[in-house]
C-alpha cells in the first residue's frame, strides 16, 4: 500500500472538483473494496476523497412512483428498508446473497456498483492483467478461470462482475443518477457497466470526474413473482458462479413481462431482451423456461475450467423462472434451493 | 525407521516402533531430560486398590470450561505479536516472485529513502548465519537440506523470502517492502503434482506388506479398484504466523513465536545463530490455531532474529494471510486402492498405494497407505509409496497427517466395495472388523471400542433406515444420501518433564514447556492436576509455552494430552511421597508406618486410603516440615509396550442433500462417534471433535489449493478464495464419546482427540454424496460442477 493524502468532500460540488484536481484521486465510502485493493498494490490512489459526509443515505419516493436510494445508503440499509423489502424484495433478496453483514453494513450502494473484479490475476500484481496494466495481457484465459466469464468475453479479459445487487438492478431497470463538472445525469444501469472489448481497464461509463449521487428504482417492483437466486461454491460468503435474478408480472399462469438477468456470467450483470422476448405473452412452464434459458446462453462459450457454467446458468435460470412464477423465491438465509 | 527420522541429538524413549506416523515418533525426548531421575510410568490417579476414601476425579472426566476463555475473549491472552515493548522495530517480508532460478541483484536504494525506514536485510547484506543443513534442521525436520531464509540467492519457490524491510512502521515496512526491486534469473519450474507424477521415486516400503496382494486380488471374488485424488491444502489458522523479538541487552534474546514448540524453536534459532541457550527465550503463552503448521520453526522467526542481532533491537515480524502460503501444506495425494474381496464381504487382499508431494529440498512424507491394513483384516496387504518433488515449499503435517488423506481414499473404496457387494457398508465394516493390528506382528490392540461406535453412532443417525439404492431417498427437490466411514490415529505418547510446586496455602504451580494450541491444554493439565493433588481446580495454576520450562517435545500428533497428564500424575506422587515423608515426623503421626500407596491426597489433605478419618492438612504437614513448599520435576517416559497396537477410532455417519437439478449440496446431519480412551474434558473434547468435522466438510466440499502451473504461483492466497466452510455450510453435528477403558495404553488410558475428529469425515461425506447422486468423485473437493450429469 502506498501512501495517499486524504481529504473530507464538504458536497458534491467539492466531492467533483476535488477530483478534477487529482487525476490520480479516488473516492472513498465504505472502502470495502478499494482497501483491499490498495493493499494489494492494485490501486494506487494519490489522495482519498472522503465523501461519507455528503448527504446522500436518504431513501425516499419518487413523484413518478418510483424509490431513490442515496448513494451512500449502506447495503445493509438499502436491503432491509420496509419500502423495499415491500416494493422491490429482489433487491433485498439479491444485496443479503453478497457478503456478509459486517460488509453490508459498510458498503455504500454507489460503491457496490464500482465493485471491482476477483479475477485472481488481477489482485496479484506479479501476473499480466489488460486489467490492471493494459496491454499486458490477460492470465486468465489460459490459467485458472473456473470462476470467470462465459458471456460478453473479449481475448483482453474474461473477468466477472461480482455484485449481486446490480443483478437485480438490472432486471429492474434501475437509473444510476451521477454528478459531474457538468451537472448532473442519468445513466440507465444496462448502460452503467461496460464489456471488456479491447479497454478491459474501464469498467463502467462513469467518467472518473463523475460521482454517483443515487440510484432510482421504477415503479414496476415484480414484487409478487420474483426471486434471486445465487449459485457458489458453499452456501455463503462466496461470490457467484452464476446468479440469476428474475421479476415476472404474471396474468394467471401467463407471463405478460418478464424481467432476467444474470450475474457471476460476465463482466457486467448481464441481460437479454430476446430471452425476455421468448418468456413474454407465454404460459409459465418448464417448456418456455428453457427456450428463454437456452436463448439467454445461446452466445455463451466457456474456458478450460468454466464450461460447466454454461449448463449451471441454463439450469438455474429455469430454475429461478418456476420460483418466481410459483411465488417460492429463492431464501437468503435457507440454503435449501426453493 | 531410522532413514525417515530426522537426525536430531540422540533421543531416548522411541514411542512405538509400530507407529504409522513414521518419522513424528522420533520427536519424543528430545535434547537432555533434566530431572535426574526418569519414571517409566505414572501411578494412576485412582488407585483400585484403595478400600476408603478414593482420592477424588471429579475434574477428570468432568466437562470444565477453559481456565484460559475470559482471558481469550477479553483480549487479556496475549499472542504473538501482541507483546510490546518501547522503540519496537516492524519488518515486512519481500517475497519472490518466481518459483525457481536466482536472484541477479536485489535494488533496495528506493525503499532505503523512504522516511522511517531502517535497513533493508538481503541475502548479501545480512548477520552471519549458520552454513551447514545440520544447523538447520529443527527438531522435526524431514531428510534432506533445509530452506535457510536470505541465506543465498537460490529461489526454491514462489513466495520465498528474498528481503527483509526494517523500519519504525508497519506501514512503513509494507510500503518500502514494495520498493525493492528484485532481477531473478529465471529457470523452468513444475509445481503440477500430475505433471510429475512419472517422476515420482520409491519410498522404503511403509510397512512389510503381508501374503501376496496382487494374486489375492486377481482371485477374488468380487474386486473394487480405484484412483483418489487429494489436493494440496493449507492450515489457515486464525492467527498468523507471527514472532517479536526483544532484545534484552547483552545479546540475550526473548522470542514470542507462535508455534507448537518453543523448545524446538529456542534449540533451532541457537543452532542458526550460533547462540547460548541461556540468551534465548521462546515464550508462547497463547496459540491461534495451528494444525501442524506450527510444528516446525517457520522463516519468519529466523528472520525476525536476524533483524534483531542485526540491529540490536526489539523486532516485529508478521506474517500477512497471502504470505501465509508460502509455508507448508498439506502433500497433494494421487492414491490407487484395490481391494479384493469374498462374496461373503470378507477381505483378503488390499493394495494401497500413494504419491505424495514435497519440495526439491527435503522429503516430508508422512505413512499414508498403511492404515488400509491397519484397519480391516486382510490376509494379504501391500503398500507402496512414492513421492515426487515439486518447485514449492516443503510439505507438511496438516491435521490428521497420512490418516486424513490415506483413510479418505480407503474408506470411498470400502464404500465402492460394499455397492460391488450389494452389502450395507456399514455391515461391510463389521465383516472385515480387525480384533489385531496385522501390520506389526499382528498384536492386539491396547483397547478398540470401534464396534460400539458403530453401533451407538448409527443408532443415534438412524442408519437402519437408510434405502441402499442410490438416488433411492428424497426430500422435495433435494435428492437425500446417507454415507459413513470410519476413522483411526494412533495413540501416540512422548517423554515430558513437568515441573510442580506446592504451597502450603494450598496452591500449585504445574509447569511444562508443551504448547495450548488452542485445544484446552491449560484446562486439562489443571483438571489432572486438581485431582492428583486433591486440590480445587482454581488452586491450580498452568505454566507453559516457555522454553525455560521443563522439557516438552513439540504438540502434535495428538500426544500431548496423554504424555502431559501422566506426567503431572507422575510428578504429583512424588509432591504426595514428599508430603508422607515429611508427616511421619508429626508426633504420634498416622502415617507412622503409611507407605506411599496407602495415602492420598484429598480435599487439601494427605489422607489415608485405608482409614479417612486419619488425615492432616497439607498446611500441618509443611508446618511440621518447616518448608512453605514443595517443589517436584519428574520425568515420564512410555515404555514400548510392543505387544499392542495403539489406537484411537471413531465411526462418521454423514447426510447431505442434493437439488437434484443444480447439484447444489447441503450437509445436513453428522454423527461422530468416538472412542478414544479416557475423555479429560468433555466439553473441549466435543468441541475439538465437531472442530473435526467441520474442517472434514470443508475438505469434502471445498479446500483446494490453485497453483497457476505456468507463473508456479498460488492463485488463491487468501481466505476469501480458499475456501472454507462457513456457518451456513455447517448443520447438525453430534458427538459420541464410546466408553473405553484401556489401562494399557497409559496409566490415566488417555488416546488424544486432535486428530480423531477428522480422520475420515470427507469419506463419510463423499459416500452420502455417491448415495444421494449415484454419481462417484473419486476427486477432492466435490464442488458441485463434478456432480453436473
Amino acid at each position: 500500500m502506498i501512501n495517499f493524502h486524504y481529504s473530507r468532500a464538504s458536497d458534491v460540488a467539492d466531492a467533483v472538483q476535488q477530483i478534477r484536481a487529482d487525476p490520480a484521486a479516488k473516492f472513498i465510502a465504505g472502502g470495502t473494496n478499494l482497501l483491499d485493493l490498495m493493499k494489494e498494490d492494485v490501486e494506487r490512489p494519490s489522495l482519498l476523497i472522503d465523501i461519507t459526509r455528503l448527504p446522500l443515505k436518504t431513501v425516499g419516493e419518487t413523484a413518478g412512483g418510483g424509490v431513490r436510494i442515496g448513494a451512500l445508503v449502506p447495503n445493509s440499509d438499502f436491503s432491509y428498508h420496509p419500502l423495499i423489502e415491500q416494493r422491490y424484495p429482489v433487491v433485498s433478496s439479491a444485496i443479503r446473497a453478497g457478503a456478509s453483514q459486517q460488509l453490508r453494513n459498510m458498503a455504500s450502494t454507489g460503491g457496490n456498483l464500482l465493485q471491482r473484479t476477483r479475477c485472481a490475476y488481477f489482485y496479484d500484481t506479479v501476473t499480466p492483467c489488460n486489467k490492471r496494466t493494459p496491454g499486458s495481457g490477460c492470465s486468465a484465459i489460459n490459467g485458472i478461470n473456473r470462476g470467470h466469464a462465459i458471456l460478453g468475453t473479449s481475448e483482453a479479459c474474461i473477468a466477472t462482475h461480482p455484485s449481486d445487487m446490480c443483478v437485480a438492478l438490472l432486471a429492474l431497470e434501475a437509473t444510476v443518477h451521477v454528478a459531474g463538472p457538468k451537472g448532473e445525469r442519468a445513466i440507465a444501469i444496462a448502460d452503467f457497466h461496460r464489456l471488456p472489448g479491447d479497454t478491459p481497464q474501464r469498467d463502467t461509463n462513469l467518467d472518473r470526474d463523475e460521482i454517483i449521487i443515487a440510484i432510482e428504482l421504477p415503479a414496476q417492483g415484480f414484487a409478487k413473482n420474483y426471486t434471486y437466486l445465487k449459485i457458489r461454491d458453499r452456501l455463503s460468503y462466496a461470490f457467484a458462479l452464476v446468479s440469476v435474478a428474475v421479476g415476472l408480472e404474471m396474468d394467471g399462469g401467463t407471463i405478460r413481462q418478464a424481467r432476467l438477468a444474470l450475474g457471476g456470467v460476465a463482466h457486467k450483470p448481464w441481460r437479454d431482451f430476446a430471452a425476455e422476448a421468448a418468456l413474454n405473452g407465454q404460459v409459465a412452464s418448464p417448456e418456455t423456461f428453457r427456450r428463454a434459458a437456452d436463448v439467454l446462453l445461446r452466445d455463451a462459450k466457456g474456458f478450460a475450467h468454466n464450461t460447466f457454467k454454461i449448463e449451471l446458468a441454463r439450469q438455474a435460470a429455469m430454475r429461478a423462472l418456476t420460483q418466481a412464477a410459483n411465488g417460492t423465491p429463492q431464501s437468503q438465509s435457507n440454503k435449501k434451493i426453493a | 525407521m531410522a532413514q525417515f527420522t530426522a537426525p536430531c541429538p540422540p533421543r531416548e524413549g522411541d514411542i512405538s516402533r509400530r507407529s504409522v506416523l513414521q518419522g513424528a515418533v522420533a520427536l519424543g525426548a528430545l535434547g537432555p531430560v533434566r530431572a535426574a531421575d526418569v519414571v517409566p510410568h505414572a501411578a494412576i490417579a485412582v488407585d483400585h486398590k484403595s478400600q476408603v476414601s478414593k482420592p477424588m476425579t471429579s475434574y477428570i472426566g468432568t466437562a470444565t470450561s477453559r481456565i484460559d476463555g475470559h482471558a481469550k475473549v477479553t483480549g487479556g491472552a496475549k499472542y504473538a505479536a501482541e507483546f510490546n515493548v518501547p522503540g519496537l522495530v516492524h519488518a515486512f517480508v519481500v517475497a519472490s516472485t518466481i518459483a525457481k532460478g536466482r536472484i541477479l541483484r536485489i535494488d533496495a536504494s528506493e525503499a532505503l529513502r523512504v522516511e522511517g525506514v531502517i535497513d533493508v536485510l538481503t541475502h548479501e547484506k545480512r548477520p552471519r548465519m549458520a552454513d551447514t543443513d545440520q544447523a538447520y534442521k529443527d527438531d522435526v525436520a524431514p531428510e534432506g537440506t533445509p530452506f535457510r531464509p536470505l541465506y543465498d540467492g537460490r529461489i526454491l519457490f514462489n513466495g520465498q523470502p528474498v528481503a527483509l524491510v526494517l523500519a519504525e512502521r508497519w506501514e512503513i515496512a509494507r510500503l518500502a517492502a514494495s520498493l525493492v526491486h528484485v532481477e531473478y534469473e529465471q529457470e523452468a519450474h513444475v509445481t503440477d503434482p500430475y505433471r510429475q507424477r512419472e517422476a515420482a521415486f520409491v519410498l522404503p516400503e511403509p510397512a512389510k506388506s503381508r501374503g501376496n496382494a496382487a494374486e489375492a486380488f486377481a482371485a477374488a471374488d468380487v474386486r473394487h479398484q480405484g484412483e483418489y485424488h487429494v489436493p494440496i491444502e493449507h492450515h489457515n489458522p486464525m492467527e498468523p504466523f507471527a514472532s517479536t523479538v526483544t532484545w534484552d541487552g547483552g545479546g540475550k534474546l526473548t522470542v514470542y513465536d507462535k508455534t507448537q514448540g518453543v523448545q524446538n524453536v529456542q534449540r533451532y534459532v541457537c543452532s542458526i545463530f550460533d547462540m547460548n541457550p541461556d540468551d534465548v527465550r521462546v515464550v508462547s503463552p497463547f496459540v491461534g490455531g495451528a494444525f501442524g503448521s506450527g510444528l516446525r520453526p517457520q522463516y519468519q522467526v529466523v528472520l525476525a532474529v536476524l533483524a534483531a542481532r542485526a540491529l540490536e533491537r526489539s523486532v516485529r515480524l508478521v506474517l500477512t494471510r497471502q504470505q501465509m502460503y508460502s509455508l507448508g501444506y498439506r502433500p497433494a495425494m494421487i492414491q490407487r486402492i484395490e481391494l479384493g474381496a469374498t462374496t461373503g464381504g470378507t477381505l483378503n487382499a488390499i493394495t494401497h498405494d500413494a504419491i505424495t508431494v514435497t519440495s526439491q529440498y527435503e522429503d516430508f512424507y508422512r505413512n499414508e497407505t498403511t492404515w488400509s491394513g491397519l484397519l480391516y483384516k486382510s490376509a494379504n496387504a501391500q503398500y507402496t509409496h512414492k513421492l515426487t518433488r515439486l518447485d514449492l515449499p516443503t510439505s507438511c503435517d496438516m491435521r490428521g497427517p497420512s490418516a486424513t488423506t490415506g483413510v479418505y481414499a480407503l474408506e470411498s473404496a470400502m464404500d465402492e466395495l460394499a455397492v460391488a457387494l450389494s452389502l450395507d457398508p456399514l455391515e461391510l465394516r463389521l465383516r472385515c472388523y480387525s480384533d489385531r493390528d496385522q501390520n506389526n506382528g499382528d498384536v492386539p490392540f491396547s483397547s478398540k471400542n470401534l464396534r460400539e461406535c458403530y453401533r451407538q453412532g448409527a443408532e443415534m443417525f438412524g442408519w437402519e433406515k437408510r434405502n441402499r439404492e442410490p438416488r433411492s431417498m428424497r426430500d422435495g427437490s433435494e435428492l437425500v444420501g446417507w454415507g459413513m466411514a470410519t476413522g483411526v490415529w494412533e495413540a501416540l505418547q512422548v517423554p515430558i518433564t513437568v515441573r510442580i510446586k506446592l504451597t502450603a496455602n494450598g496452591h500449585a504451580e504445574v509447569a511444562c514447556a508443551t504448547s495450548d494450541i488452542g485445544t484446552g491444554t491449560y484446562t486439562i493439565m489443571a483438571q489432572v492436576a486438581a485431582d492428583a493433588l486433591g486440590l480445587p481446580l482454581d488452586n491450580i495454576s498452568i505454566k507453559l509455552g516457555d522454553s525455560t520450562l521443563p522439557q516438552s517435545p513439540v504438540e502434535g500428533g495428538s500426544w500431548i494430552a496423554a504424555s502431559v497428564s501422566n506426567g503431572i500424575v507422575t510428578t504429583s506422587n512424588a509432591i504426595r511421597e514428599e508430603l508422607l515423608r515429611l508427616a511421619k515426623r508429626v508426633p504420634d503421626s498416622p502415617f507412622a508406618n503409611a507407605t506411599s500407596d496407602e495415602v492420598a491426597l484429598a480435599d487439601g489433605r494427605l489422607v489415608s486410603r485405608l482409614d479417612a478419618s486419619r488425615a492432616i492438612s497439607i498446611a500441618d504437614v509443611m508446618r511440621v516440615g518447616a518448608v512453605d513448599r514443595i517443589e517436584q520435576e519428574k520425568s515420564t517416559s512410555f515404555a514400548n509396550d510392543g505387544k499392542h497396537a495403539h489406537n484411537a477410532h471413531s465411526a462418521l455417519f454423514a447426510e447431505v442433500k442434493v437439488d437434484e437439478q443444480l447439484s447444489v449440496i447441503r450437509v445436513t446431519r453428522i454423527v461422530s462417534a468416538v472412542a478414544a480412551g479416557r475423555i479429560l474434558n468433555p466439553k473441549t473434547a466435543h468441541s475439538q471433535v465437531m472442530g473435526g468435522v467441520v474442517w472434514g466438510i470443508g475438505m469434502a466440499l471445498h479446500e483446494e489449493t490453485l497453483i497457476d502451473h505456468k507463473f508456479g504461483r498460488i492463485m488463491n492466497a487468501n481466505i476469501a478464495e480458499y475456501h472454507v466452510p462457513v456457518n451456513a455450510d455447517v448443520h447438525d453435528i453430534k458427538v459420541i464419546f464410546v466408553e473405553e477403558q484401556d489401562h494399557i495404553v497409559n496409566p490415566l488410558g488417555i488416546k488424544g482427540l486432535g486428530e480423531i475428529g477428522l480422520v475420515g469425515v470427507a469419506a463419510a461425506i463423499a459416500n452420502a454424496i455417491y448415495h444421494a447422486t449415484g454419481k462417484r468423485v473419486r476427486d477432492l473437493p466435490i464442488t458441485l460442477d463434478k456432480l453436473q450429469r
